[in-house]
C-alpha cells in the first residue's frame, strides 16, 4: 500500500485504522491521533473558521488548546481539533 | 499559612497541571502524608514536555519518551487521586477551602482542598511576520508535539525559525521522521551560543545532545543562518515561500539587511516560552516581569508561595526554568504545603529541603540560558509593516495597534477597550507579548507599566462553549 500522508511510518506503533468524515469527505486516521494530526497528515492544513470570513487560515498553531484556531464542529459541538482524539465514523465540520 | 483549618472534606492539596513540576509536586506530597489530587486536560500525564498520545508510540524509545514514562509510572504509582481529561474553568476560595469546578467529557465536577500548587506551565512566545496566517505555518512547540507526540511531519519540506534549542530539536526531528529541513532561521548569532558555553555545560549531557544534533544537519547540508529572522512567507498551501532577513542584537531589521528565500511547504516559527499566569492571576496573586523568567511571572517566596493564602506556584508558570529545575521547584512546593499544614516539623522541613533546593539552582543555570537563547529583542515587531496581522482573532493589523496608541493608549487594557485586541478565541495569548512589545516600543514605557490583558473567564476555553460559537 503507498501512503502520501505526512505521518512518520518508519519506526512508529499506531492504533488501528480507522475513517472518519469531514465536510462530507472520508478521511483515514489512527486511534490515538487528534482530529487535527489526521487532517494535517492528509494535507488539510487550512479552513476558514465558522466565526470568520475570507481565505483559509492556519489552523494547527498551538496543537495544545491554546490558540483555538482548529476549533471544529465535531459531533455537533465545537472543539479544539487538537485536543480530540479521532474515533471511527466522528462527524467533523468546518460549519455548523 | 499555617494557621488554615484543615478541611474535613476534600484534599489537603490540589495540583493544577501534571507536567514535571505538578506530577513531582503530587508524588512529593502523597509521600508526605497529604491527601493529593492532581489535575490535567490532557488524557495522560507528562505535560508539553513529555507529550504522549496513548496508541502512538516509538519503536525505539527515545529520551523525552522515557523521562516522560517515568514520571507517568512513578504518578501512577502514587497515592493521589488523578483527574485527567479534566479542564478546570473556575477556581475561587470559600474559606477554608479552593474550589475547583472542573469539566470532563462525563460532566461538571467540583474538587475542593485546602491548599493548591498552580503548575500549568508555559506557552509559546510568537512574533508575527507577513503571511503568519496561512495554512501551513505552525509554532514551534506544536510542531514538537506533531512530531514527538502525534509523529506526523509539518510537511516534506520545511523552514523552521525562530529562536532557542526547539529550532535543533524540530529540525532533527523532520530529517529523523524522513522529512527534508528547507533551512534553519536562527534569530541569535552563533556567537550567542558560544558565549553561553559555560551554562551550557552545567548539563553535559543536554548540550552534547543538542550537539550532535547540531553536527547531523550540518552533515546534511541543512543550511542555516544565524542571525536572521522571517520576513514573509507567501505563496499558497502546500507551495510557499519563506524570506529571512538579517537582524540586529536587538531583533530589528535594517533598511539594507540581506534576504535569504527558500521554496517550502510548511514553516514552524517560535521564540521560546513564557509563563502561563492566567490562573495564578484570576486568583489575585502578585505578578513581576521579567525576560530571565520568559516574561510576566507569579511572583512566590524560596518555598514558592505565591502571596495570597493557601496558594502556591512550581514549573515553568512561576517563571521559564525549563523540565529539568521543574520537578524539584514541584517538590520544594509539596514541602511547603506540608510543613504549612502541620505534617512536616520545621527542622524536618528544613533538612528535606535543602538539597532540593541545591539541586533547584543547578537545574536553572541551564534552563536560564535556554530562556535567553529561545527569545529575541523587542526591535523584533519594530520593522513589522503596517498591514502585518498582530492579533489573528480579531483579524487586526499593526496599523490598527499603531493608531490606537497615536489616539493615547498607552496600557494593555487600553488597547483592549480601543481595538478589541486580544479578545477572541485564544484570550490574547497569541497577540499579548507582540501587542506589548509595540507599546513599550512607541510609548518609552516598561513591561511593568504597560501590563496585562485582563484575564478573561473560563480560565480554560471549555467544550460546547467555546467563544465563537
Amino acid at each position: 500500500m503507498t501512503d502520501d500522508s505526512l505521518r512518520i511510518r518508519e519506526g512508529v506503533v499506531r492504533g488501528s485504522a480507522i475513517r472518519f468524515g469531514f465536510d462530507g469527505r472520508q478521511i483515514e486516521g489512527y486511534e490515538g491521533e487528534s482530529v487535527a494530526a489526521a487532517l494535517w497528515a492528509a494535507g488539510i492544513r487550512g479552513w476558514t473558521s465558522d466565526h470568520a470570513e475570507g481565505p483559509p487560515s492556519r489552523t494547527v498553531f498551538c496543537a495544545m488548546g491554546t490558540c483555538q484556531q482548529c476549533a471544529l464542529w465535531i459531533e455537533g459541538v465545537r472543539v479544539e481539533a487538537c485536543c480530540t482524539p479521532v474515533r471511527a465514523g466522528l462527524d467533523v465540520r468546518t460549519r455548523r | 499559612m499555617s494557621s488554615l483549618p484543615a478541611p474535613r472534606f476534600g484534599y489537603d492539596v490540589a495540583v493544577l497541571g501534571a507536567g514535571p513540576a505538578g506530577a513531582a509536586a503530587a508524588i512529593e506530597a502523597a509521600a508526605l502524608g497529604l491527601r493529593a489530587a492532581i489535575i490535567d486536560e490532557h488524557i495522560v500525564a507528562g505535560g508539553h514536555a513529555y507529550r504522549a498520545v496513548p496508541g502512538i508510540a516509538p519503536v525505539r524509545s527515545d529520551q523525552e519518551r522515557t523521562d516522560g514514562d517515568k514520571v507517568r509510572a512513578t504518578l501512577g504509582a502514587a497515592n493521589v487521586v488523578r483527574y485527567f481529561a479534566h479542564r478546570v474553568r473556575h477556581i475561587e476560595r470559600v474559606e477554608p477551602q479552593w474550589h475547583l469546578q472542573a469539566i470532563s467529557a462525563t460532566g461538571a465536577r467540583a474538587i475542593h482542598a485546602a491548599r493548591l500548587i498552580v503548575a500549568t506551565g508555559a506557552q509559546e512566545r510568537h512574533i508575527p511576520f507577513a503571511g503568519w496566517e496561512r495554512p501551513g505555518v505552525m509554532g514551534l512547540a506544536a510542531a514538537t508535539i506533531m512530531l514527538k507526540a502525534q509523529r506526523v511531519l509539518p510537511g516534506r519540506n520545511v523552514v523552521v525559525a525562530g529562536a532557542g534549542p526547539l529550532l535543533l530539536l524540530v529540525a532533527k526531528a523532520i530529517v529523523d521522521g524522513g522529512g527534508k529541513v528547507a533551512a534553519i532561521i536562527d534569530a541569535h548569532p552563533r556567537s550567542a551560543w558560544f558565549a553561553s558555553a559555560a551554562e551550557l555545560l552545567s548539563r553535559p549531557d543536554l548540550a552534547t545532545r543538542g550537539m550532535n544534533w547540531y553536527r547531523a544537519l550540518h552533515a546534511r547540508g541543512v543550511p542555516m543562518h544565524n542571525g536572521y529572522t522571517l520576513l514573509a512567507v507567501s505563496g499558497d498551501d502546500p507551495a510557499l515561500h519563506a524570506k529571512a532577513a538579517a537582524v540586529d542584537r536587538d531583533g530589528r531589521i535594517r533598511a539594507d539587511a540581506p534576504v535569504v528565500g527558500y521554496d517550502c511547504d510548511a514553516v514552524c516559527c517560535g521564540f521560546g516560552l513564557m509563563p502561563a499566569t492566567d490562573v495564578t492571576r484570576a486568583l489575585g496573586a502578585s505578578h513581576a516581569f521579567d525576560p530571565a523568567l520568559g516574561g510576566w511571572h507569579v511572583v512566590v517566596d524560596d518555598d514558592q508561595r505565591c502571596n495570597v493564602a493557601g496558594l502556591y506556584a512550581a514549573g515553568d508558570g512561576a517563571g521559564v526554568v525549563g523540565a529539568a529545575a521543574a520537578p524539584w521547584q514541584g517538590r520544594i512546593a509539596a514541602m511547603a504545603v506540608a510543613r504549612d499544614a502541620g505534617k512536616l516539623g520545621a527542622g524536618e522541613h528544613e533538612a528535606r529541603v535543602r538539597a532540593a533546593k541545591r539541586e533547584c539552582v543547578r537545574a536553572t543555570r541551564f534552563g536560564g540560558v535556554m530562556t535567553r537563547l529561545a527569545n529575541v529583542g523587542d526591535g523584533a515587531v519594530a520593522s513589522l509593516a503596517p498591514d502585518v496581522t498582530v492579533c489573528q482573532c480579531e483579524r487586526l493589523a499593526r496599523a490598527t495597534i499603531d493608531a490606537a496608541m497615536a489616539d493615547g493608549c498607552t496600557t494593555m487594557t487600553e488597547l483592549q477597550a480601543a481595538t478589541r485586541c486580544g479578545t477572541g478565541p485564544c484570550g490574547g495569548r497569541i497577540c499579548e507579548e507582540s501587542a506589548a512589545r509595540l507599546i513599550t516600543l512607541a510609548t518609552d514605557r516598561s513591561r511593568m507599566d504597560v501590563g496585562q490583558f485582563p484575564v478573561q473567564p473560563a480560565l480554560r476555553p471549555v467544550a460546547g462553549a467555546l467563544p465563537g460559537e
